[in-house]
């Protein structure tokens, strides 16, 4: 048996909502299928699974706002009689725990199914629990007390009944603020319509509560992270003019965008520079295999997302296109998945359509570093020699002096230099 | 096809690719990129939309010449 969880899709999210299952009980499910939808303050985020089986039970209902981690559903991974296999790997962005395997832990800390059956049933996030056993184990033990700690703490799973529930969503109340008068400290319908007569506990629009949640992101970044920042003029002539002639020789369907080289530049520089592209966990980096530009997107009506393009190194540059026109237009309509707004390793964002000249960007953790493009110019530029008129891009590194140095930091930025004078290799 | 024809159609492509945009706020001779926060490539799947709708191809170098939506429909009607 395989527990579903509510995802953790960024560092500012500590609570999600699960909006809609997309799957009924006893639908067989495949790995990657999207099997629910959960709202946070990104947006509406379709939530796929990284293990097959078959659904079991659902341990939340649809409108229910629970803490990340919280099991959401049980899935069948294989008959009763054979072991559970192995699940996701460590990084997998769907949130699957096996509670097969003994002391297995896919996502999480090291705890045993025992552990997390118990943590289930006092409704304890596990990740919130300081584990006293070997590596930083979770016991049995130390859930002792836990609980009743866990019920009043931020995060904690919600106790509620139905109908302050549905009052609560009908009233647009955050149900995790509240505090409870009922038994066990469950929320009662008149302690949902308590806090409807004053109006500061009111529910803020989503783009408020979108701008929150970045702000949250960005104040931990620039309090945790140590950011250093090269900058580079990268003279992008050959790139415009391989552009130019490339997108007249192709039907309209086919043409490209100067962002597109960029990213992919973005993405090989990064084969040879690794150390960029890597999450901070704990007290150490975690180098990615893959690589995963995540593409800042505004959203016309505000706000912010980054939802990574997979594999951003590997296919076809027209390949590419299709792909990060598909990321941006389901960027803007709220219909990314979970993969990709956990799987980014590293971030690029480009304001120079906007025409500022240059960009300073904050780290999105855990990411340790970032790429910022400004507008592209003509600037004044020696070549053989001689002054000339060149469309000049001036391109930021901010990186994490825990993970990397400025050394590094500035061979990144000329190899993507170099990457960008050669566009037909790109 | 009508100039009114042209621009309903126009219209329809662009709230396409910016769902979020109110079609009936849009001024005429307002600069689309800069009043509906479009960049190269929502232009870019503007330009794409129509052309399949309407068959006309706009070369990049043109885009200058769309960069209203009174400006595009004159662009299309003299091509369509």
């Amino acid at each position: 048996m395989a527990e579903f969880v509510m995802p953790s899709l960024g560092a500012d999210m500590s609570a999600g909502v699960l909006a809609k299952w997309r799957v009924a009980l006893g639908d067989r499910v495949a790995k990657g299928d999207i099997i629910a939808e959960v709202e946070t303050d990104k947006g509406l985020i379709e939530v796929e699974v990284f293990e097959a089986g078959v659904v079991e039970s659902f341990l939340v209902q649809e409108g229910e706002k629970v803490p990340v981690g919280t099991v959401l559903a049980e899935i069948q991974t294989a008959p009763a009689s054979a072991p559970a296999p192995v699940s996701a790997p460590v990084s997998a962005p769907g949130s699957i725990i096996s509670a097969g395997a003994s002391d297995l832990v896919l996502d999480g800390p090291l705890a045993s199914p025992a552990v997390r059956r118990r943590a289930h049933e006092l409704d304890v996030s596990l990740p919130s629990v300081r584990g006293t056993g070997e590596h930083g184990r979770i016991t049995l033990d130390d859930l002792v007390g836990v609980g009743q700690r866990a019920r009043s703490a931020p995060g904690a799973r919600v106790r509620i009944s139905p109908y302050a529930r549905r009052v609560a969503m009908e009233r647009g109340i955050d149900i995790s603020r509240l505090s409870g008068s009922g038994p066990g400290g469950a929320i009662q319908a008149s302690d949902v319509l308590s806090v409807t007569a004053h109006p500061a506990s009111a529910a803020v629009s989503p783009a408020e509560r979108m701008q929150r949640a970045i702000a949250a992101a960005m104040t931990r970044a620039n309090d945790e992270i140590p950011h250093y920042y090269v900058e580079q003029s990268i003279d992008m002539a050959n790139a415009i003019a391989w552009l130019r002639e490339t997108n007249a020789s192709v039907s309209v369907s086919e043409r490209l965008v100067s962002g597109v080289l960029v990213l992919r530049a973005v993405a090989l520089a990064l084969r040879k520079h690794k150390s960029l592209n890597a999450t901070w966990q704990g007290p150490e980096p975690v180098p990615s295999a893959e690589i995963h530009v995540g593409l800042a997107v505004s959203l016309r009506g505000g706000g912010l997302v980054a939802p990574a393009l997979r594999n951003t190194d590997q296919g076809s540059l027209g390949e590419l296109m299709v792909r990060m026109t598909d990321l941006v237009g389901r960027a803007r309509a709220g219909t990314l998945r979970s993969s990709e707004m956990t799987s980014a390793t590293i971030t690029l964002t480009s304001l120079g359509e906007r025409g500022v000249e240059s960009v300073t960007p904050i780290i999105f953790p855990p990411q340790v570093a970032i790429v910022g493009c400004g507008a592209t110019v003509e600037r004044p530029w020696v070549v053989e020699g001689k002054v000339v008129p060149r469309p000049i891009m001036r391109v930021t590194l901010g990186a994490d002096h825990r993970v990397s140095n400025g050394h590094q930091g500035s061979r990144f930025l000329t190899a993507l230099d170099r990457l960008l004078q050669e566009p037909e290799k790109l | 096809m009508t100039r009114d024809e042209i621009r309903s159609t126009l219209l329809g492509c662009l709230v396409a690719v910016a769902p979020e945009i109110d079609a009936e706020e849009i001024e005429d001779d307002a600069d689309l990129r800069e009043e509906l926060d479009l960049d190269s490539m929502d232009v870019l799947r503007w330009v794409q939309g129509i052309h399949k709708a309407l068959g006309v191809e706009i070369p990049e170098e043109d885009y200058g010449q769309i960069v209203s939506l009174e400006d595009a429909v004159s662009y299309v009607a003299a091509r369509v």
